[in-house]
């Protein structure tokens, strides 16, 4: 019989989650967004995404090969994520080559001047788009006119936020929160479709990619502080946070940006503070900053603070707590 | 239903493949090797040379100190070597070989099947039956029974728990034990609680394993067993850690090493370690023999066998229709703490409570990529510990910092590195530090 005997420490068996199981998952979570969005604006914005993934890819893949000489690990699907998510932070009409530079500061240095995979302090994604925000102000912020879609009326230019920005409270009477449900508003690629975007998060939960701390805790700060600035004007105190949660980055930073692994705390408990944190500085910006979003800043700022979270957030050790 | 608080996963329990199957007894083997260390502490001192005729159940090693457990021959016939040998793990200890004539009993043994329920000694005696008999903890810690039931002073226990939880996956062999042997070992719990003085005994079970709860509950109603409550518990590993069964069943955490179940009130005894102190109080019956789990996805014929101690692993394994084909790992245990085994001739002993044969592309590990700082193993430690963190410390040799992160604290139960999606070995890096830190602080100690 020929038998090839392996030794190992225990444990002897392993899970089924892998790195690249994980990136699988993101992906497909994002899948629906991508289908309204594509639907609302535009094919290209399929274009944009390609473009985005692929420069992601290839730019890790050249600077692992070419640059640091060791061991290309796109495979890991993790360039693929970055790609996806910078697009989804993007206006459908952005030129190619501007997605370009994005990817390239995203993955280049958001992510491998830090050693790569896991070791970056600020979400890859998040870096390329505050670059191009700063950098390119005026393609980052035009949108194009949402194309009329059965009995919708066509958008104007401007997104929600900076409506509401520019307008102040008025522009609530004329809200469709069934509409900016359903992702029929203005915005960046991938934060349109509101529903969309918790059909994706309900399932990285589902396959406990995520935990719930994070988002509720970011969703929950951003509803507390908007029912606060509603008071008083009837009955805002209930359509304004509602507005806000559905207006701009809200679900998609909340659900998919700021659980970004590398760049989050390692406990619930940190998971909460850093949460909290994110949907505080959010809605700080956004009722009186001069930017109409602030989720990026927000999440951008947390990110600093994780290594001082994990450091004071420790879990609880076993044996410390005694119930008698 | 209660379960244990922080931490846990839940891995395929894998025991369909041994559950339906009786114990059986195993043919008594020819040739046996004892080892004089079965047990956790000092190896026995060795009381036979080569030579000597021993009958079955004869001491052949004397326990040498506070913490250490007697041995006895498992079956009758001429001691043909008292040497060195090779174990499981490969390592050379002292065995003492013996060549099987016969079966002949030490004749103060009683070998019948009558269940002796009456047992009219103090708890003295009791404990003093146990350590005579060489009862260790059967689980696998191998922890010297009659030195657990020693309650030190200024303590007291109000609780004793059963560990009838078997939360490794693939094992059955406490399950059948439970199932078949359940009378017997309901009197054990009897005798244990009289031998730490408490009123009450809870007999914690997996809910998995629904057939052996209400077997269990319905001998205590007929047999009118007073005290002995049967609980079921929420499936999850690492539940039959000794501390995470005290917290499931009572709420009760064990504070951090050098405490030990004892400061919270609790004494906990594995299930067929029971059985073994009914054996050992009612029967004069040593530690001899033990119920083995042979299995795994492809093993032919898996089989709960009663083996007497020192039958060769091999003889088990063929019985069970050989190894597969190609990439094999023999475990002395379960996958999740079990040993990896480089000699199959090496023999069953008191901790082997299974031996599993892990195949195919399972017996070997991925390979390890970059952490993705994911969390899930700071989840899944049931002590509270961050893996990731201690596991890269230790790698760095910085010994200081993993002290200050427990390291010591770590139950080695693998659930760090089971849940680990980029298939880092969080936990030998871990035990790696455990093992260092602890020698640091035995040789502070030793200098104070």
């Amino acid at each position: 019989m020929a038998n090839k005997f392996f030794i190992s420490p225990s444990p002897h068996v392993h899970g089924d989650d892998s790195t690249r199981g994980i990136m699988a998952d993101v992906i497909l979570a994002l899948v629906p967004a991508l289908v309204v969005s594509t639907w609302v604006l535009g094919f290209n914005v399929l274009l944009i995404t390609a473009v985005s993934v692929v420069s992601c890819v290839l730019f890790e893949y050249l600077i692992q090969k070419y640059m640091l000489r060791g061991r290309t690990t796109v495979g890991d699907l993790s360039a693929v994520v970055t790609g996806v998510l910078l697009a989804f932070n993007l206006p459908a009409s952005i030129p190619w080559w501007i997605v370009v530079i994005g990817a390239f500061v995203a993955i280049g240095i958001g992510k491998m001047t830090f050693g790569g995979l896991g070791k970056n302090p600020f979400n890859p994604a998040l870096t390329g788009r505050i670059f191009l925000l700063i950098a390119y102000p005026v393609q980052m912020t035009s949108f194009a006119v949402v194309p009329a879609h059965g009995s919708v009326d066509a958008f104007s230019g401007a997104t929600m936020l900076t409506q509401i920005k520019e307008s102040g409270m008025g522009i609530m009477d004329n809200v469709d929160f069934m509409q900016m449900l359903g992702g029929v508003m203005n915005g960046s690629m991938g934060e349109i479709g509101a529903l969309a975007l918790i059909l994706g998060g309900i399932y990285l939960l589902w396959r406990k990619v995520i935990t719930w701390h994070i988002p509720v805790a970011v969703l929950g700060t951003m509803a507390v502080f908007a029912a606060f600035a509603g008071m008083g004007h009837g009955s805002l105190v209930y359509e304004l946070p509602l507005f806000h949660l559905l207006a701009g980055g809200a679900l998609l930073g909340a659900i998919f940006m700021a659980t970004d692994y590398s760049t989050s705390p390692m406990t619930h408990r940190g998971m909460l503070i850093y949460g909290v944190g994110i949907g505080a500085l959010t809605m700080i910006i956004r009722l009186w900053g001069s930017y109409p979003e602030g989720m990026s800043f927000a999440i951008f700022i947390m990110n600093a603070t994780v290594p001082l979270i994990n450091k004071y957030c420790r879990p609880v050790r076993f044996g410390v707590k005694t119930k008698k | 239903m209660k379960t244990f608080p922080i931490g846990g996963i839940h891995p395929s329990d894998n025991k369909q493949w041994s559950r339906a199957k009786a114990i059986e007894v195993l043919d008594l083997p020819d040739v046996v090797t004892i080892p004089l260390a079965q047990h956790i502490g000092a190896p026995a001192a060795v009381k036979v040379a080569k030579g000597d005729k021993v009958l079955t159940g004869q001491l052949i090693g004397e326990s040498s100190g506070f913490m250490s457990a007697n041995i006895h021959s498992p079956i009758s016939g001429t001691v043909t070597a008292v040497d060195m040998a090779v174990n499981g793990q490969g390592l050379r200890q002292m065995m003492v070989t013996i060549k099987r004539e016969g079966d002949e009993w030490v004749d103060t043994i009683d070998r019948t099947d009558t269940l002796l329920r009456e047992c009219t000694l103090g708890p003295k005696e009791i404990i003093a039956k146990i350590k005579e008999a060489g009862v260790v903890g059967m689980g696998g810690a191998t922890f010297p029974t009659h030195v657990k039931l020693s309650i030190p002073d200024g303590c007291k226990a109000d609780i004793l728990i059963i560990n009838g939880v078997e939360c490794e996956p693939y094992l059955t062999s406490d399950y059948r034990t439970m199932l078949e042997r359940g009378e017997q070992m309901l009197v054990g719990v009897e005798i244990l609680m009289k031998a730490v003085g408490v009123e009450r005994a809870v007999v914690g079970v997996e809910n998995n394993k629904p057939d052996a709860i209400a077997h269990l509950r319905e001998l205590v109603a007929k047999g009118g067993y007073k005290g002995i409550e049967i609980m079921p518990l929420k499936v999850r590993y690492p539940q039959g850690g000794e501390k995470q069964l005290i917290a499931a069943v009572t709420g009760r955490q064990v504070p951090p090493p050098p405490a030990l179940p004892i400061h919270v009130g609790a004494v906990v005894c594995n299930a067929s370690t029971t059985v073994a102190v009914y054996e050992a109080v009612q029967k004069n019956k040593p530690l001899i023999e033990r119920v083995v789990t042979i299995t795994g996805k492809q093993i032919k014929d898996t089989h709960n066998f009663l083996t007497r101690m020192g039958t060769p692993v091999e003889t088990l394994i063929e019985r069970a229709g050989g190894l597969p084909e190609g990439d094999v790992k023999v475990l002395n245990g379960g996958p999740m703490m079990g040993r990896a085994m480089v000699n199959l001739a090496s023999p069953v002993t008191k901790g082997c409570s299974g031996v599993t044969v892990i195949s195919g592309d399972e017996a070997t590990r991925g390979e390890a990529s970059a952490c993705i700082k994911c969390a899930k193993c700071v989840a899944a430690c049931p002590m509270g510990l961050e893996p990731y963190l201690i596991s890269k410390i230790s790698r760095k040799k910085l010994w200081d910092a993993a002290e200050q992160h427990n390291v010591t604290d770590c139950i080695e139960c693998g659930c760090c590195s089971f849940s680990c999606p980029a298939n880092i070995p969080l936990l030998d890096y871990i035990r790696l530090g455990k093992q260092t830190v602890m020698g640091i602080i035995r040789a502070r100690a030793a200098k104070k």
